[in-house]
């Protein structure tokens, strides 16, 4: 039995239809990546999951319950995380964690024990008395995401959990859910992050324009472009018209300017890096670094959407939330 | 079991974060207290005076202190998320909001105690009829907190709750018979005073406290749990289709 099986979901907002015939399954103690730029339709769909939004059309089963018309029906097997933390600003963080514990009927000494315990793991020990209205965004994060588990939910839904915080927030929180993914709990993750999904994820989903593009382990959806061979190669001085002078020159070879003096160069054979390099200080180019690249997740993305990943962090550097951390 | 603890954690948490914080303590009495002097000043009757105002005083009391609150409590935890915690919770959506209600009802009727316990002190009350006002005030308290959760799902921000309150409340104290009898108002509007669920649980402390009533004891009492039952029944449908769409 599967932790989540979803069948043609979809959602249509006015005239925008965020959710499209959506179907995928997830297995017990799996987690599985939903990775998509902005407006993707990424929370819609966990909303619908979760029961903060209804589908249109479609079926959801969580814990081999259908809850795709009684969304309460498998509340108390999940724990959530939403993109933005939205604990009580007044309550400490203790008082937070252990509020949230009595909402699944724990008991006052299990939930402020559990509540201990989680302060501890999160490293919030010593703001636990402090009003979560103070916290900076990553103590916030952090405590959203203990609340999220303190029930110990068999599956759990992390909406961009890494989104806007510091690197050391960010670092923390990947090894608490790596350590709550060999723990067994099956976990449902969004992000715009290619790197995260790929370091976190069993299976990954690309989702774009509210449909799943592409759905597979990262070692499957690297696989067609395993073969290709990519160099990308960093200079100085070089014209603007560098990289039309090359694909002449370079038959069989296909060249990107990245950036102005970044060239990227693909090819379905070994790419001669010698002939090159020489040919570029032949024109006038100062060559600073020439790296054989692996291919990553991140190129399976470009290919298979047409978006530059770069585009995704872009997107959120416009909201506010920078790079991966 | 699981269910009782959800429950009374989130009435707990609210009584704690909202209704039991000194400035709202120090409201439920000065409110009902500045009303009474006011309803003093515009009679100018004597302390006879006092067992004719406290119907209205304690109608008044219990009004503003359900809605004033829960409106924008409920309003502000939308707006900040906190409020998809408790949608979150393995709690029936009627339960959860009962639970989210229980504060305002309790703090509603401890300010309606609050100007029966000042008569106390100043007139007899040996005749009042508790078995009639004790339900009474349940009733009343709970429509009212019904009405304030019907606004708040009906707005979006803190200050529509606000202003959107006093949209209901200002015409219902002056329609309800409070200021002027119901037999007294222009024909045109007699039939809003009968919309309003103030009219009947005025009418029921009425006749608590002075042993007449307008209306048939039943028939207040019937219409303000029909009042209850209705807006509770209203708001749960806003909430599943605003916010949970």
């Amino acid at each position: 039995m599967n932790a989540i099986a979803v069948n043609s979901l979809a959602k249509r907002f006015d005239d925008m239809q965020a959710v499209a015939d959506v179907s995928f399954d997830v297995s017990p103690g799996e987690l599985f990546g939903f990775l998509g730029p902005n407006g993707a339709g990424k929370t819609t769909t966990i909303n619908m999951l979760i029961g903060l939004a209804r589908p249109d059309a479609g079926t959801i089963r969580i814990g081999g319950i259908d809850c795709t018309t009684n969304p309460k029906a498998a509340q108390h097997l999940i724990g959530v995380v939403p993109d933005e933390s939205n604990l009580y600003p007044e309550l400490s963080g203790v008082d937070n964690l252990c509020f949230c514990a009595a909402l699944y009927g724990m008991g006052k000494a299990e939930r402020c024990a559990r509540a201990a315990e989680l302060l501890e793991t999160f490293g919030l020990a010593k703001a636990a008395g402090r009003r979560f209205g103070g916290y900076s965004k990553g103590m916030k994060r952090k405590l959203t995401i203990a609340a999220g588990i303190i029930h110990r939910p068999p599956v759990l839904f992390l909406d961009e959990p890494t989104t806007g915080i510091d690197v050391a927030s960010a670092r923390q929180i990947r090894q608490i859910l790596d350590d709550l993914h060999r723990q067994g709990t099956t976990i449902f993750l969004t992000t715009h992050y290619i790197e995260e999904a790929e370091r976190l994820c069993d299976r990954i989903a690309f989702v774009v324009a509210g449909k799943i593009v592409a759905s597979d382990t990262v070692e499957h959806l690297i696989q067609p472009i395993q073969d290709r061979h990519v160099v990308q190669i960093a200079f100085a001085n070089g014209g603007t018209g560098l990289a039309a002078q090359l694909a002449e020159a370079f038959a069989g070879l296909s060249f990107q300017m990245l950036s102005q003096g970044l060239v990227r160069v693909e090819a379905a054979a070994p790419v001669p890096v010698g002939p090159l390099v020489r040919f570029l200080e032949e024109h006038g180019a100062e060559v600073k670094e020439a790296r054989r690249m692996r291919p990553s997740l991140e190129d399976v993305f470009v290919t298979i959407t047409g978006i530059e990943a770069n585009a995704m962090a872009r997107e959120k550097e416009n909201t506010g939330a920078g790079g991966m951390p | 079991m699981k269910t009782a603890v959800a429950f009374w954690a989130i009435v707990a948490k609210d009584m704690r974060t909202y209704y039991l914080k000194p400035p709202n303590i120090s409201w439920g009495l000065i409110f009902p207290l500045a009303w009474t002097g006011m309803f003093f000043i515009r009679s100018g009757a004597g302390l006879e005076s006092i067992l004719a105002l406290l119907p209205g005083v304690v109608a008044i009391s219990i009004l503003f202190g359900t809605t004033s609150m829960l409106a924008v409590t409920v309003t502000f935890e939308k707006k900040n998320r906190s409020f998809e915690r408790l949608l979150l919770a393995p709690l029936p959506l009627e339960l959860l909001m009962l639970a989210k209600t229980g504060g305002a009802i309790f703090f509603g009727m401890v300010n309606a105690l609050v100007p029966v316990i000042m008569a106390a002190f100043l007139i007899d009350l040996s005749r009042a009829v508790w078995v009639a006002f004790l339900p009474a005030i349940v009733l009343i308290a709970v429509a009212s907190t019904f009405m304030g959760l019907f606004i708040a799902v009906a707005v979006s921000e803190i200050f529509e709750a606000q202003t959107f309150s006093n949209f209901f409340r200002f015409p219902m104290i002056f329609l309800c018979g409070l200021f002027f009898p119901i037999a007294k108002l222009p024909v045109f509007l007699q039939p809003i005073s009968h919309a309003l669920p103030l009219t009947y649980g005025v009418d029921i402390l009425r006749w608590g406290f002075e042993g007449g009533s307008r209306l048939p004891l039943a028939l207040d009492f019937a219409a303000l749990i029909a009042f209850c039952l209705v807006l509770f029944t209203l708001s749960l449908r806003n909430i599943s289709r605003r916010w949970i769409g």
